[in-house]
């Protein structure tokens, strides 16, 4: 029976929710686990994962690890992970940037951006999406340690099982060497009081089509659904949307409720990124656009119309 | 300023929706291969990063691209010598003999002989889609590395300044060379990339550069070599083997609506997400 080792994700002193989906993973995985929460306030985060059933919950606080740089995490991960068998994270910029360097420590394999996990006794299979998500793969790692990273959009949220894991603390491992080359200068981070792209019901997307009225014409359909808004490449590239909102094959993978696409093409890129969202609508003005071979709703109009009424339609309730 | 760059070429991209899933193989037979787009701009920002403003026609510092792969990839290290890359290195190897972590490897060893101050990756490989070559090969180096670099500006050709990237925004940092960077979309950007040998306000055009019919020429006369995986790693096992393949679910068909009224009441009553 495997023993994994769940890596939380700590954002402005908060544990981030897509920690939730490795958890998911590390129940399906079977056996036991535990919670690394790292972090220059590990110890206070750490009760916000007591009551998910972790058999611990262990801390490693250390001013130092104010900033998730790798040359800094990875030392404390790998030592940690030394009691493990597996070693899993989101697939979120933070745990794709450090799981392979702890895998490399620990001369362990390392599958990244896992779909499912499949467990036939002490043996686990992973499915991966690949070529952009027109094909999966079912890979097995070679070696006796295991280090994973999870789609937030593949693997639900846990839910608290009750109960509460008992917190200890763990040594903070001496930086890399390579840590003294690399210097945390600054985080621009876009300030929105909207859910995450990740965690959000619904999403509002848009493309290049909005131009400079991006917000403008988003913005109302987003506020009144409670919604996220995402964005494709070329809206981000033109500046019509910052790239932080970028959904796509290498922007956020997304799987709300219901993502609506606005004048979207729907290239591939695009597609690997949303096509597993549970509802599809979209708005474009040409009616052979590749978005709607996924759209199970789709509109030909033109967007400057139809998005102004579609709001107008849904106040009237 | 010596910059390797790592190039692997893929079947091409926009024709993913035509690749051939069997639960034994992905079959790419038929499609064209490109240089791995994310490869194709870590080539790009090498060259930036290298540009001499006072004689575009030299290069300030030197730029080796290498790829793993069979004798046909030669082509695509041929193109990237042509945009302006100053050699080239082959390490022989299939496709199905080689995982991330084995190219992170061999590619540590072949760094020890060909001393880079910078090497610049994709940060994915887009039939994979894997993400890790680049974090586990600045392990293997014991060097600092910035994933996902959007931006990068040179000081003084000795520290970068990268803007990485993440998920709620850019996070910047500054690392000493040498180091690990792998690229994402935005760094082939007119003003992404910018050193201490351009004018502070120097835009290139968007995108990567394309070769002109004599650098192609000039380009078959550039030091191109081959290694043999061996040479470089006694250890050629693999670290993840694949099982099997299967096609993404299929999505049932959808409906056009007529009207935005007509949308917003299936939305209600039929999909009940409203
Ligand atoms: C390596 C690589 C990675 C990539 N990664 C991503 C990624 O992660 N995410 C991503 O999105 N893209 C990605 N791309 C880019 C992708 O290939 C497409 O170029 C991009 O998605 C196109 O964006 P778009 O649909 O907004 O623009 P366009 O393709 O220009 O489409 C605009 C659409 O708007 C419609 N339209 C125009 N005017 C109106 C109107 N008034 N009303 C209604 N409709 C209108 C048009 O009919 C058209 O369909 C990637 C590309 C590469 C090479
Ligand atoms: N066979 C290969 N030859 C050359 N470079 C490679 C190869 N495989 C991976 N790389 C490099 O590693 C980067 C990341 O790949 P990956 O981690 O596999 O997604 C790619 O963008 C390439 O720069």
């Amino acid at each position: 029976m495997a023993n994994t080792l769940v890596i939380a994700e700590l954002s402005e002193g908060k544990v981030r929710k897509c920690t939730h989906s490795a958890i998911n993973f590390a129940r399906q995985v079977g056996g036991t686990f535990s919670i690394l929460v790292i972090g220059s306030n590990a110890r206070a985060a750490a009760v916000e994962v007591t009551g998910f059933g972790a058999a611990a919950v262990l801390t490693a606080e250390d001013a130092a690890l104010e900033n998730p740089i790798a040359e800094r995490y990875a030392p404390t991960v790998a030592a940690v992970a030394a009691g493990f068998d597996v070693v899993v994270v989101t697939a979120s910029s933070f745990g794709k940037d450090l799981a392979p360097r702890v895998a490399a420590k620990l001369g362990a394999g390392y599958a990244s951006d896992i779909a499912a996990v499949k467990v036939d006794g002490d043996k686990l299979s992973y499915k991966r999406p690949m070529f952009a998500g027109n094909a999966y793969g079912w890979c097995e790692i070679t070696t006796s340690k295991q280090v994973v990273s999870v789609r937030q959009s593949e693997f639900a949220a846990a839910e608290p099982s009750g109960g509460a894991s008992a917190i200890g603390s763990v040594e903070v491992s001496a930086a890399d060497p390579a840590a003294s080359r690399v210097a945390f200068v600054s985080l621009e981070a876009g300030k929105s009081e909207r859910p995450d792209l990740g965690e959000a019901r619904v999403i509002v997307s848009g493309g290049r089509a909005l131009k400079e009225r991006f917000a403008e014409v988003l913005d109302p359909l987003a506020n009144l659904l409670s919604a996220a808004v995402g964005a494709s490449r070329a809206a981000c590239d033109a500046g019509y949307a910052p790239a932080e909102l970028q959904v796509g094959q290498t922007g956020r993978v997304v799987a709300p409720q219901l993502y609506v696409a606005i004048g979207i093409s729907g290239a591939i890129q695009h597609l690997a990124g949303m096509k597993g969202s549970k509802a599809i609508v979209a708005i474009n003005k040409d009616g052979d656009a590749p978005i709607f071979q996924v759209a199970d709703y789709g509109l030909v109009a033109d967007l400057f119309n139809a998005v102004p009424e579609l709001v107008t339609e849904l106040k009237k309730g | 300023m010596k910059i390797l760059v790592s190039l692997k070429r893929v079947a091409d991209p926009d024709n993913a929706n035509k690749i051939k899933v069997t639960p034994q193989k992905i079959e790419t037979t038929g499609l064209e291969f490109k240089p791995n787009p994310f490869d194709e701009y870590a080539v790009e920002t090498a060259l930036r990063l290298t540009e001499n403003a006072a004689n575009t026609k030299q290069r300030l510092g030197e730029v080796t691209v290498v790829t793993f792969g069979p004798k046909e990839a030669e082509s695509t290290l041929r193109a990237a010598l042509a945009t302006g890359a100053d050699k080239a290195i082959r390490v022989d190897a299939t496709d199905d003999a080689l995982d991330g972590d084995l190219v992170a490897r061999a590619l540590a060893k072949l760094i020890e002989t060909e001393k880079p101050d910078l090497v610049l990756l994709g940060k994915q490989e887009v039939e994979g889609d894997a993400n890790q070559v680049a974090q586990l090969l600045a392990e293997y180096l014991g060097w600092p590395q910035a994933t996902f670099a959007g931006s990068i500006k040179s000081e003084g050709d000795t520290a970068l300044l990268v803007g990485r990237e993440i998920d709620g925004g850019t996070m910047n940092l500054r690392v000493t060379l040498p180091a690990v960077v792998s690229v994402d979309l935005r760094i082939v950007a007119p003003r992404s990339v910018q050193s201490v040998h351009t004018k502070a306000d120097h835009a290139y055009p968007e995108g990567v550069r394309f070769a002109a019919l004599m650098a192609i020429m000039a380009a078959k006369k550039k030091s191109l070599t081959e290694v043999k995986l061996t040479d470089l790693t006694g250890d050629v096992g693999l670290k993840i083997k694949y099982t099997g393949f299967e096609p993404p679910p299929a999505r049932k068909a959808g409906v056009k609506v007529k009207s935005v009224s007509e949308l917003v009441e299936k939305l209600k009553t039929e999909a009940k997400v409203l």
